[in-house]
């Protein structure tokens, strides 16, 4: 078989995210002449399942109670047997956490392999490949998956949104599956840390900020900048660990994977751990104090200045000329 | 509570750009001056093994696949005051795949015997593919959560509970969860890793390491050696990345940061 199987939480939405797994699915179905197969999970979502008709050969919707919300081993178990109906070369993931925590076990149940945070696909000779960066942004690694389905996780924002569509639309199918009870996991209770409004992968701005912040304090003042530009805010790995800022709006390798318009980095060395969450930022921008510091290798402007004293002076300069 | 930490030692990802080399096989990194380190969300998650040990106490096995030279990163874990500790060796390819570490790692936590938790750092610095702990907790039959950073038990025996928090996209998510099951974590500012006392290293050098072999803990060796049956790596290359960054000019300080201003304007209007 040579199909393809997207599969996308409901909740979620049809979000940038959703957008490039879509296109992503469709162009590999295309390369290796298979159909390709939306699966989604979750509570109703009448405009996500209609958007994906548009695109995918079949949508399969897997809406029931015990999915409402979503749980691990009964999410893992409504995708392994749905995948496991449809037997297809690969699936494809977002790179939101919960198709992070499956992606490795739906693919050890299905007898696949896994590979996480693809950046670009290439299917040749029969053969799955997948690249992705490595050694904390300062190689990238092109990786062979020996057995089938490919299971793969997208940075999906990486990923073009597909442009041409399908010829018909297709139609969308409700399924009831038959899930275990009594699991032993279950999310009791949830928080959303709202620092902002829109989530850290699909802000247009980020104004980050890093160890030579000194303290929490600064994250005020560069909350009141990112106010001004419709930004959001984020950290460092190290302002995070210092308990400056909450840990979901940490950037880098092992925080966020962000690609906005503009980042700009306060007071951020530019470990290659941080940029490897960057990489597809399209413009960086940097404030730090040292002209040495290996973010200045990567931004398209900068200064190099304290930013204790850049800042209030910015804040009053974008202030005057947003007017 | 019985805990098993997996710990994995890396080639220091601290290291700088620069030094950094590609082997003339371009599968992996050349290991040059670099040192050899423990993984730091290993490290995090020794850390969050300890604080509940503190709490409700039981026992930490540290428990590493590697070379020889991972020794070093399960002493380091005695220093910091793990109960024991077990290394398979590894005399096969040097840096096998994530199904070939998951299995080698959980036929030796079913050698070990009584286990409430498995835990895994949620990725590791030099191939972070994130894999490990998932894959473990499939080959045991456990359940797993992800980029877990606190854990507490409650009650005892048969009726041991564990509240787990984890982060998520935009927040956190706790669980509850009835052991054994396989946990992997992720930093926060709680479970930074403690710095081992000097005495503890003194002591943990002449610690016994229970080690063995691939044909010891029951697996395949022949195919656990040939390391490729899951994924093969078949490139690895440095990006080609150089920008010249335009620094702001002016006179004063003041004119530098209008300059700065106007640029951010003209990108973010662009958008």
């Amino acid at each position: 078989m040579n199909d393809v199987a997207i599969c996308l939480f409901a909740e979620s939405g049809y979000d940038r995210a959703a957008q490039g797994v879509i296109g992503a699915g469709r162009r590999l179905a295309g390369t290796l002449g298979g159909r390709l197969h939306a699966i989604t999970i979750g509570t109703h979502n009448p405009e996500l399942n209609v958007r994906i008709a548009a695109v995918a050969d079949s949508v399969i919707s897997a809406d029931q109670v015990e999915l409402a919300e979503y749980q691990p081993e009964l999410c893992l178990d409504a995708l392994a047997q749905l995948c496991g109906e449809l037997a297809p070369k690969a699936v494809l993931l977002s790179n939101d956490t919960y198709s992070q925590e499956l992606a490795p076990r739906l693919a050890h149940k299905l007898g696949g392999s896994a590979v996480g945070d693809g950046i670009e696909l290439i299917a040749q000779d029969g053969a799955i490949r997948v690249k992705r960066s490595v050694y904390g942004g300062k190689a990238v690694a092109t990786i062979e998956l020996k057995r089938s389905p490919a299971v793969i996780w997208l940075r999906a924002r990486a990923f073009e949104a597909d442009s041409a569509g399908s010829a018909s639309v297709a139609t969308v199918r409700q399924t009831r599956l038959n899930l275990p009870s009594g699991d032993r996991t279950r999310i009791i209770e949830r928080k959303a840390e709202s620092t902002g409004e829109a989530r850290l992968e699909d802000a247009r701005v980020i104004i980050s900020g890093g160890r030579g912040l000194g303290g929490p304090e600064a994250f005020k003042d560069l909350q009141e900048l990112a106010g001004l530009v419709g930004a959001q805010v984020a950290a460092s790995r190290a302002a995070c660990d210092s308990g400056w800022y909450p840990p979901s709006w940490q950037v880098g390798q092992t925080g966020k994977k962000v690609a906005p318009g503009l980042y700009l980095a306060v007071a951020i060395r530019g470990a290659s751990q941080h940029m490897a969450g960057i990489s597809d930022a399209k413009v960086i921008a940097a404030i730090n104090i040292d002209p040495d510091a290996p973010i200045f290798k990567h931004c398209q402007f900068g200064i190099v200045e304290d930013y204790k004293k850049v800042i209030p002076l910015l804040r009053e300069k974008l202030a005057a000329l947003q007017k | 509570m019985n805990i098993i930490i997996c710990l994995k030692q890396i080639l220091d990802p601290e290291i700088p750009v620069r030094d950094f080399r590609i082997g003339p096989d371009k599968r992996e990194a050349v290991r040059g001056n670099a040192n050899l380190v423990t993984n730091i969300f290993c490290e995090n998650a020794l850390e969050t093994a300890l604080q509940l040990r503190e709490r409700t106490g039981g026992k930490i096995t540290a428990l590493a696949f590697g070379a020889e030279s991972a020794e070093d990163t399960l002493r380091k874990a005695l220093a910091m005051k793990a109960d024991e500790a077990v290394l398979v060796l590894n005399d096969g390819h040097p840096h096998p795949d994530p199904f070939t570490v998951a299995q080698v790692l959980a036929a030796a936590v079913r050698k070990i015997g009584a286990c409430d938790l498995v835990m895994t750092g949620r990725e590791s610095g030099d191939w972070g593919s994130g894999q490990t702990g998932g894959l473990i907790a499939e080959e045991l039959g456990l359940p797993c959560i992800s980029f877990v950073d606190h854990i507490e038990a409650r009650g005892e025996g048969t009726d041991a509970s564990l509240f787990v928090k984890r982060q998520t996209d935009n927040g956190w998510e706790l669980l509850n969860a009835q052991p054994p099951l396989v946990v992997t974590i992720t930093n926060n500012e709680f479970n930074v890793p403690r710095i081992p006392k000097t005495r503890d290293i003194m002591i943990s050098a002449r610690q016994p390491i229970t080690k063995w072999t691939l044909e010891e803990i029951g697996v395949n060796a022949a195919e656990v050696r040939a390391g490729q049956s899951y994924y093969e790596v078949v490139d690895l290359a440095i990006p080609a990345k150089d920008v010249a960054c335009q620094f702001v000019s002016g006179d004063t300080l003041e004119q530098k940061v209008e300059n700065l201003a106007q640029r951010v304007i003209e990108v973010t209007r662009s958008l």
